[in-house]
């Protein structure tokens, strides 16, 4: 089974690789939504992949008010 | 005279080699508001004329990230403040028995109607794909009824659509968290017919399409009339109790906040 900080590099991964950034630009405190500048249709398609990726099903209602790559590395970790 | 092509504001449609392929394409999210219905309704209004020489019709979407975000809540909210409240009512019956009307024609469509989908699938949105006989999503797409968020329920037929063809299970999850569900979850509960790969819910709707085609007209328009019954009861209750829902001021208050928010997440729980 992943470790927190396995999934929580995964999750930087996916990121990085979906929004085309050079390696090592995202960090674990990272606020994504001002450091991506996305929308809610980007943060529902990242959903997905995040859901996709791992296997699990993430309910919004468990990441809202979660803006912080570290934080939602937690919830999908809760789901592994 | 028969409307093979239209090109409107909102979308547009092309029949071709037997296929309709209808096109939402509304900035931003393609929200279902009374220009989107105006089109719809003329929409509805070709099927007669149409239905003859067509097999199936597509739903797509030619907005990037969203099939629809549902109902226009801005305009919604800009209508019912520029009236008083003993009349609001009155006047969401009225739009939501034009938009019951269009979406009880595609649900009762003579030929098969396919919604194909990516992206955001919220609210209203959902309900358009719901009238439809199958939902071919790709894998990123997501599904949503987060009306109960605003004081409301889904009004545009949902309930009564998803109770004919889901689980209790499911029904009442969607709409009790309001939260959305993916593609390979709804297809899991029997929402989705068929998973695609990213970007490619249109070619396999296509395919589909293609195939449905074989198979005789009669024989098919009267399988799929035994098979989908339309709840024309429970459609007519669930108008009643937007309507009633609808005078209470928490709505006006959720409606308020939702169209001033500038969170990234205002369509989410």
């Amino acid at each position: 089974m992943r470790t927190l900080e396995q999934t929580t590099q995964e999750v930087l991964d996916l990121a990085t690789k979906h929004f085309q950034l050079p390696a090592g630009t995202l960090a674990p405190g990272d606020d994504f939504f001002k450091k991506l500048g996305i929308d809610s249709l980007q943060t529902l398609e990242m959903l997905s992949r995040l859901e996709n990726h791992f296997g699990i099903e993430l309910p919004d209602y468990e990441v809202q008010g979660v803006s912080d790559f570290k934080t939602l590395a937690e919830r999908i970790q809760s789901r592994l | 005279m028969k409307m093979r092509n239209f090109t409107g504001k909102t979308l547009r449609w092309e029949w071709r080699e037997g296929v309709i392929e209808l096109m939402l394409d509304h900035e931003p999210a393609n929200e279902i508001g009374t220009a989107m219905l105006a089109e719809l309704e003329k929409f509805v209004a070709s099927f007669e004329s149409l239905a003859p020489e067509t097999s199936v019709c597509i739903i797509a979407s030619a907005r990037k990230s969203v099939f629809s975000a549902g109902g226009d809540l801005r305009e919604l909210y800009a209508t019912a403040a520029a009236v008083p409240a003993k009349d609001r009512p009155a006047g969401v019956r009225v739009f939501l028995e034009r938009i019951h009307a269009v979406l009880n024609a595609i649900d009762a469509a003579p030929f098969v109607t396919i919604a194909a989908i990516h992206g955001a699938c919220l609210g209203g949105g959902l309900e358009l794909a719901l009238a439809c006989d199958m939902i071919i999503a790709d894998k990123m797409a997501r599904f949503a009824f987060p009306e109960l968020r605003l004081g409301f329920i889904p009004g545009f037929g949902g309930i009564p659509r998803l109770k004919r063809d889901l689980g209790n299970a499911f029904v009442r999850d969607l709409l009790f968290t309001g939260r959305t569900v993916n593609a390979t979850r709804a297809h899991a509960v029997g929402l989705v017919a068929q998973v695609a790969g990213e970007g490619e819910a249109l070619r396999i709707a296509r395919s589909t399409a293609a195939q449905i085609t074989k198979y005789d007209a009669v024989t098919r328009a009267a399988a799929k009339k035994f098979i989908k019954p339309i709840p024309h009861d429970e459609l007519r209750r669930e108008i009643d109790l937007f309507c009633e829902l609808f005078t209470r001021p928490t709505v006006m208050a959720a409606l308020k906040k939702f169209v001033e928010d500038s969170s990234p997440m205002p369509y989410l729980p």
